[in-house]
């Protein structure tokens, strides 16, 4: 009897025993324990769900090859990059890649991975899914949009894995604030594309019509649902690698549901009514017209300043040689000279464009620097002035003179008579021609305004050169000097007033070109900044673009939504979708 | 006797209208293109007779404007000083048809205040003036394109009637054919081929000829029937018969007969042509900034901040509907006198 009793609990026991080890070796080698990263901020309450509308539905949920910003919207919920730029400090935070070192030499990036992370369906992430991603995005076959960015110094960043969780990128050059530059490359995962990539289908690969189970990201949200010309849905990611500061998992709403809806004047009405939670991307007036609303409907605006998106007018300097076009080619003679440009530059009143256009909520700029863009910004550039007086006396001395109606003529004798360009889905850009034309006219300038659909706009300025002069916008994507290489180099292909150029075809250009290729290597921030203050000197002085104003980033959001920290560069309201939360 | 007074009010009412438009730069206050870049948006003028001090003024006067600080783009009254009515001032220069140019103005105020009768746009110019000068691109595109089409009406109507067979077939189905193209695509297609440089001119006279030639088969169907059964009238067979050529027929007896339905057509035609000239300029195929037409006039109102915050951008629409009306009813008078008018 007491044989069995004794048996009885040295089988007990030993089964606690046993379970315990198991349990403990599971713990040790069985599972890497997960090494999340703490979000900053006050954390939000859990559940709910957020309705915002997209202008039209994403083309593609494929990171690698989404271009428009509808398909980059949704991925930025569904994906994570290795080093992440933090848009309210704009200054770079560790992501997937907790860690990282440059060698002395700037040459060698080494990025230590987080470990134990899961993909959006469960499956491990290490960096084997880094190398995969990197491999894509540099395949010349795939024509990804970003490929472009990895190519530093004429060569492809080569990436090299050193262990299970780090990997080791490598530059033929030195490259100023190259961590920036994993911002933008969401990682693949490995098990789910390869072999789409080795069958050659990868351009067909996560096409947004595909079923939601063969899509998985690290980002915080994953794709539920997708309804043609209605909505997509995207759910909580249960492995999400942030947690808040009470250390609990990311993120906070149990869904995101995008709405397709067309135009501005429809999504602002969306909002006003309370169908859809965030509102950005929006004019002016259609500012003032929600502002009325606001208290009753309980939402609220914010006006964020003046972002990053500089508009311009320019001169077609293009050499036209080998084109048909006589007519602009007399009229380059105006344009090319500086103090023309000077006269047009004093002639217009950016102040006006700002009220009129803006209604006030925008900045009239000097150079191609925003004031929304603090790092960069070179104070000691003066701001526009609004001068006739001093436009006609350039002109005078640049030998133009004026007939008894007030018309201004060249002196050859020719009055001067050119048409602006601006695209027609732009109201913005065609009131500023309007403005200007009139401007203009004050110093006997003959203008007409005529407005393309874009397509045909992009088709004059970059391949046709059939224009005479053209106002446009560009915005610096991620307020780096960096993504603005291909426009201020001689020979980039966003150079827009002179395009191909073989050779810089005047000083100031070659300058720009030896300050931009300069400041590229340059990994001091103070000796970049200074080479990148003289470029913006240049452009202030030597007007190959006449900048005009830059708009204020206006966002709206219902009073419910929590931790809404709106910031100027984009994605505005949804850079912190992990941390959004329904109060 | 009824019939005969209603067409006459009728006929002096747009007369009078049309005079308006023809002297626009008298009637205006300002130029078309002159921007108040102060005042974008601003809301009709009010006339007051009574000034801040409860004194009673015999002459309307107008207050100056001074921005709301508590509302971007709203104005308040400065009472600090009156602007009394003035007629047959002087103020920007501008030219009667092209021949005359003078300075006077039937009204205004004196700087620097402002009279918006219909309130400004988005670039701070008058409603008002814009309207009158517009309405001379709006007018003149559809009084000439109406000409056009129904000459071009009646030379193939009677053509196709008098000679009948092969020659009739043709015509007519040329006619259909016509009616059948999509002419909107085509007129977008043709804008954009055509090269920057196009002057006001050019645009207007291709409006003006796209509208007339596309037009013209809806009336020369009309005046065939009436051409084929004047044909047929024993007075006609009996000039015939006495040896009247082709020509002589048609000059003297068979087109007299179409007078009536020319009439009534060219009233029917004019509102409708204008229409479409405020269409294609709504769609932005018109006359381009800074000249107004009626079609750019509304254009604006395509924007859902314009429609709820601006009540005045709608003026123009209003006015535009009584002009139609009083278009459609002349022709219905015109044809009931007709009709009592024996041939």
């Amino acid at each position: 009897m007491r044989d069995v009793r004794f048996l009885k609990c040295m089988f007990a026991a030993s089964t606690v025993l046993a379970a315990c080890v198991f349990l403990v070796s599971g713990i040790l080698f069985a599972q890497t324990p997960e090494e999340l990263m703490v979000a900053a901020g006050s954390p939000g309450r859990f559940g709910g769900s957020l309705t915002i509308a997209l202008r039209s539905e994403p083309k593609t949920l494929n990171p690698a090859l989404a271009s428009d910003a509808s398909s980059q919207d949704v991925i930025y919920c569904m994906n994570s990059d290795l080093i992440h730029i933090n848009r309210q400090t704009q200054k770079t935070e560790p992501a997937l890649a907790k860690s990282w070192s440059v060698s002395r030499d700037g040459l060698t990036y080494t990025l230590n991975l987080r470990r134990g992370l899961r993909f959006s369906d469960g499956q491990r992430f290490n960096a084997d899914d880094v190398i995969f991603s990197f491999r894509v995005y540099l395949d010349e076959n795939v024509h990804s949009p970003q490929r472009d960015l990895l190519i530093v110094g004429g060569k492809p960043i080569s990436v090299e894995k050193i262990d299970d969780y780090t990997v080791r990128f490598r530059l033929a050059q030195p490259y100023a604030a190259a961590e920036r530059l994993f911002d933008g490359f969401p990682i693949l995962p490995r098990h789910l594309l390869e072999a789409a990539y080795r069958n050659g289908g990868f351009s067909q690969a996560w096409g947004i019509s595909m079923q939601s189970s063969q899509f998985a990201g690290l980002g915080p949200y994953r794709l539920k649902e997708y309804v043609p010309g209605q909505r997509l849905v995207l759910e909580r990611n249960p492995f999400y690698w942030k947690e808040d500061s009470a250390g609990k998992r990311l993120p906070y709403l149990d869904e995101i549901t995008f709405l397709f809806v067309p135009s501005e004047d429809a999504q602002v009405i969306r909002f006003e009514s309370g169908e859809t939670d965030v509102l950005s991307r929006f004019s002016a007036e259609d500012y003032s017209v929600l502002a009325r609303q606001a208290a009753a409907r309980n939402y609220h605006l914010n006006d964020l300043g003046p972002g990053l998106e500089y508009n311009f007018l320019f001169f077609n300097l293009n050499d036209l040689s080998t084109k048909n076009l006589a007519q602009i080619g007399k009229k380059q003679t105006w344009f090319r000279d500086l103090r023309f440009r000077q006269a047009v530059s004093a002639a217009i009143d950016r102040r006006a464009i700002v009220r009129l256009v803006y209604e006030g909520r925008a900045m009239p700029l000097a150079s191609q620097v925003t004031p929304g863009n603090k790092l960069w910004l070179d104070p000691s550039i003066a701001p526009p002035s609004h001068s006739p007086a001093r436009a006609r006396a350039l002109l005078k001395s640049a030998g133009f003179s004026w007939k008894p109606d007030g018309s201004l003529v060249d002196p050859q004798g020719n009055p001067v008579e050119f048409s602006i360009l601006t695209s027609s889905s732009n109201v913005q850009r065609t009131k500023m021609a309007t403005l200007i034309q009139n401007d203009l006219s004050q110093l006997g300038m003959n203008t007409h305004v005529v407005s393309l659909d874009f397509g045909a706009m992009v088709d004059r300025l970059l391949n046709s050169f059939d224009y005479e002069a053209a106002i446009m916008g560009l915005a610096d994507g991620d307020a780096d000097p960096n993504t603005e290489m291909n426009v201020w180099l001689s020979s980039g292909e966003t150079h827009l007033w002179h395009l191909n150029e073989a050779h810089p075809s005047t000083p100031w250009e070659a300058e720009l070109d030896r300050l931009m290729n300069e400041q590229l290597v340059t990994l001091n921030y103070a000796k970049r900044k200074q080479l990148y203050d003289r470029v913006q000197q240049i452009v202030a002085q030597e007007l190959p673009i006449i900048c005009l104003a830059s708009p204020d980033i206006l966002v709206g959001a219902k009073n419910r939504v929590g931790n809404f920290h709106p910031v100027i560069l984009d994605p505005y309201v949804l850079w912190n979708v992990d941390q959004l939360y329904v109060r | 006797m009824m019939h005969r007074y209603k067409l006459w009010t009728l006929l002096i009412l747009l007369a009078g209208f049309h005079a308006l438009i023809l002297f626009a730069g008298f009637f205006a206050p300002y130029n078309f293109s002159a921007q108040d870049r102060d005042f974008p948006y601003a809301a009709p003028s009010r006339m007051h007779f009574v000034d801040a001090q409860g004194k009673l003024h015999l002459r309307p006067f107008v207050y100056g404007l001074k921005d709301d600080p508590n509302t971007f783009g709203a104005y308040l009254p400065d009472t600090r000083g009156i602007y009394p009515l003035r007629f047959f001032v002087t103020g920007a220069p501008y030219k009667i048809a092209g021949l005359f140019s003078s300075h006077l103005h039937l009204f205004g105020v004196d700087d620097p205040a402002r009279i918006f009768l219909m309130g400004t746009d988005d670039f701070g110019r008058d409603q008002f003036s814009r309207f009158l000068y517009g309405g001379q691109i709006s007018l003149a595109a559809g009084l000439i394109a109406a000409a056009l089409s129904l000459s071009l009406g009646i030379i193939i109507g009677s053509l196709a009637g008098f000679y009948g067979g092969w020659i009739d077939a043709a015509l007519m189905r040329g006619g259909e054919m016509f009616l059948a193209l999509p002419w909107l695509y085509l007129l977008f297609a043709v804008r954009a081929a055509l090269p920057l440089h196009v002057s006001q001119w050019q645009v207007f006279l291709l409006l003006v000829a796209v509208i007339g030639l596309i037009g013209w088969a809806p009336p020369a169907r009309l005046i065939r029937g009436v051409v084929l059964s004047a044909k047929e009238r024993y007075f006609v067979t009996a000039a015939r018969g006495f040896g009247a050529s082709d020509f002589y027929l048609l000059r003297r007896h068979v087109l007299p007969q179409t007078y009536s339905v020319v009439l009534t057509q060219m009233t029917l035609l004019i509102p409708q042509y204008i229409l479409a000239e405020v269409t294609l300029t709504f769609l932005g195929l018109g006359v381009g900034e800074p000249m107004p037409s009626w079609g750019s006039l509304l254009a604006s109102l395509q924007q859902y901040y314009v429609l709820s915050s601006y009540w005045w951008m709608f003026l123009p629409v209003m006015l535009l509907v009584p002009i139609f009306f009083a278009y459609s009813m002349t022709a219905d008078a015109l044809q009931e006198r007709l009709k009592s008018i024996p041939l």
